[in-house]
């Protein structure tokens, strides 16, 4: 039998979920090619292919209507789309511009009508295509990317946490942020990266998204009882990374 | 000589982000040759306004995932310049050793990953999977160094968490450090094995010279990745330094058609950052043993063929980790400890500037008395190489029109010299003329 056909494609993010494929080392690596085939992968190769994929990892967010026929078309070729980190999945980083009127604007200044600078809101890719399966964080979790590859190729549904980041903190043993006078939206952050962000003494910033349903009026509440915020900084702390969760709220 | 020539790269291959090249030639009249840039503009300098000091270098940090622990860098910098806070002297030194890891990370990829299949005759790494293991293997174990050498110190290196304003949210311990320095002297023979397999793929980078303008930054007492001034030096050997606060004067972007990025010059048409432009500007303050790498290269400022870029990361990777190996040594002397981070002392606008692995970065930053930001500006080095790339296709397609070289060995020879600027392009669509609000 041969061996699945895998690819990559980017679209607007930073392409630092690519890289971190080029950090496993080389035992893990070179183990994950003898169960793949990396057939493209524009960052990586200058090989191409017009045949199907069993696995497209896409990369980035959906920002402009010159990008709907790409990924149609991938989504065509491939059995199985995974969005491939939190740009593809919500739109992660990108969207935080999309409350703003005059982002063109600001950066563009009277430039900003030239055709090439066109940007619309930023979505996730399931905007446009259906998306089979989501690996979420800014960056993924490359362990988690390798559990899901396995599962797909045992036949299995890959698991993917629907509990709060402070669940991992507990678990860890880490004190909590508002125990330190910080602030922190683990309370309703997406778990699967095993919370390095508290235990490194910072806040969780929810850069895997929320989990389903998240209270946000409670979110505000605590931010502003608890962390000693403004009502405006409380409300506007939950764009970082998941700027159109709250757009949907 | 050859008459016609059409190339058509759409989304040009190993490389970060989104570029094309477009030449056409009929009866010999070059009507067309252009790099252009249709990356998807990303807009983080609007982003940033109406955020917590504390929070934009987590937002500008994603402007990259390979320079992120630079962007990270610059980006708190700024912001504490902008406060006005001094960190100690123990977080300037993990800093340093920080940069240096991102350096080696990103070089290492680029020589082994992106450049080397081209020198080796093969579209990618893949296939010399099969045909050259042991580099293959020691590409990935280098590169999985460089990440460990960061993460220790970053918390991770695509978006670094532990850098914050103020200084180091977290640190390692001594017995962690010690395992680095460990870890870093046993990769030397790899290093060593590193400079003898480019030596002997060296032939085969292409033989092209271009004099420009190197920009880059420059200190007295180190090679300038950190920190420093900027620093002009011409062919000529002429050096001219300028505060860092006066970038907009070195940088001049303006905006071309062909482009989401806009382009930069200074004293020339155009200037060159990055690798080259670092090592012809600050080649004295080089660690001995890169110095000997170089020589073993073949590598002597000034260089003016902007292919051999790489071979100056090269020699950049045998820096860092060296002069890395002296600053956990001053680590280890001291000792190591949490230190609470300093807290802010006044507001305004900040200026900063690292070197991230493509060339000089600068962020600036705009806060009020609640430590909001209301504005911000990035000039990225890719950027500011743009405009040199296209120089060299004015100066190179002409050449191998004359040489009579093939459409094929033209695409090829034109796609290496975008390559040997290891170009950064997402984070090139992100930089603008702002108008800060007062």
């Amino acid at each position: 039998m041969s061996k699945p056909k895998v690819a990559f494609f980017d679209f607007a993010c930073c392409e630092g979920c690519q890289i971190e494929m080029t950090n496993y080392g080389a035992e893990p690596f070179l183990e994950l090619l003898e169960h793949v085939d990396i057939v493209e992968f524009r960052e990586a190769m200058s090989e191409k292919t017009t045949e199907p994929i069993d696995i497209a990892f896409i990369e980035g967010s959906f920002t402009r209507e010159a990008d709907r026929e790409r990924l149609m078309e991938i989504r065509k070729r491939a059995r199985v789309v995974i969005a491939y980190g939190q740009c593809a999945c919500t739109g992660g980083i990108n969207a935080l511009k999309n409350h703003q009127p005059d982002y063109k604007q600001f950066v563009y200044g009277t430039d900003s009508d030239l055709p090439h600078l066109d940007s619309k809101k930023a979505y996730g890719v399931d905007h446009v295509i259906k998306v089979d399966y989501y690996a979420y964080g800014c960056p993924v979790n490359k362990y988690e990317v390798l559990q899901i590859v396995s599962h797909l190729l045992h036949g299995k549904e890959p698991v993917i946490p629907n509990y709060p980041v402070c669940v991992e903190c507990k678990r860890r043993e880490t004190v909590c942020r508002f125990d330190e006078g910080d602030h922190c939206m683990g309370m309703l952050a997406r778990a699967g990266c095993d919370a390095p962000c508290p235990a490194a003494g910072i806040p969780c910033e929810a850069c895997r998204g929320f989990v389903d349903e998240p209270n946000l009026a409670a979110f505000e509440k605590v931010l502003v009882e608890r962390a000693g915020f403004t009502p405006q900084r409380a409300a506007e702390k939950g764009r970082m990374f998941t700027a159109n969760a709250l757009e949907a709220s | 000589m050859t008459s016609t020539v059409h190339i058509d790269v759409h989304h040009l291959t190993r490389v970060e982000g989104h570029g094309n090249i477009v030449v056409n030639v009929t009866d010999g009249a070059i009507e067309k040759c252009e790099w252009q840039v249709p990356e998807a503009p990303r807009f983080f300098e609007s982003m940033v306004r109406g955020r917590h000091y504390s929070e934009v270098a987590r937002i500008t940090s994603r402007i990259c995932g390979i320079c992120a622990v630079g962007h990270t860098l610059a980006s708190v910098k700024a912001t504490e310049d902008a406060l006005g806070i001094e960190i100690s002297a123990q977080s300037r030194k993990l800093r340093e050793v920080l940069k240096h890891a991102e350096n080696a990370d990103s070089h290492v990829l680029h020589a082994y990953i992106l450049v080397a299949p081209d020198l080796a005759g093969a579209p990618s790494v893949f296939p010399l999977v099969e045909t050259m293991p042991d580099v293959v293997a020691r590409a990935l174990r280098l590169k999985r160094l460089c990440h460990e050498w960061g993460s220790l110190i970053g918390g991770r290196t695509t978006h670094p968490t532990t850098v914050v304003p103020g200084g180091m949210a977290e640190v390692p311990t001594v017995k962690q450090l010690a395992e680095l320095k460990e870890k870093l002297l046993a990769a030397v023979p790899d290093l060593e094995a590193t400079v003898e397999t480019v030596a002997a793929l060296a032939p085969n980078i292409p033989a092209f010279d271009r004099p420009t303008e190197y920009i880059g930054l420059s200190d007295d007492e180190n090679y300038g990745l950190y920190d420093g001034l900027i620093q002009s030096v011409l062919p000529d050997g002429t050096k001219q330094r300028y505060p860092v606060a006066d970038y907009r004067l070195v940088t001049n972007e303006f905006v071309v058609p062909q482009s989401t990025a806009k382009y930069t010059k200074n004293k020339l048409s155009s200037y060159a950052a990055g690798a080259l432009a670092r090592f012809n500007n600050n080649y004295d303050m080089l660690v001995p043993e890169a110095k000997r790498a170089a020589e073993a290269l073949g590598l002597q400022p000034i260089c003016t063929n902007p292919y051999m870029n790489t071979v100056a990361q090269v020699v950049e990777v045998v820096h860092s980790v060296y002069d890395s190996l002296r600053l956990i040594d001053e680590l280890l002397d001291a000792g190591v400890r949490l230190e609470p981070l300093v807290q802010p002392t006044k507001h305004g606008r900040g200026i900063q500037s690292v070197e991230v692995p493509r060339g000089i970065l600068f962020h600036e930053y705009d806060y009020d008395a609640a430590g909001i930001c209301q504005g911000g500006n990035c000039i990225i080095p890719t950027n500011q190489n743009h405009n040199n790339i296209q120089h060299d296709f004015d100066v190179l397609v002409p050449e191998l029109l004359a040489a009579d070289t093939g459409e094929k060995e033209m695409e090829l020879a034109l796609e290496m010299l975008v390559r040997a600027y290891d170009p950064c392009i997402s984070c090139s669509t992100h930089h603008l003329d702002v108008t800060f609000v007062r």
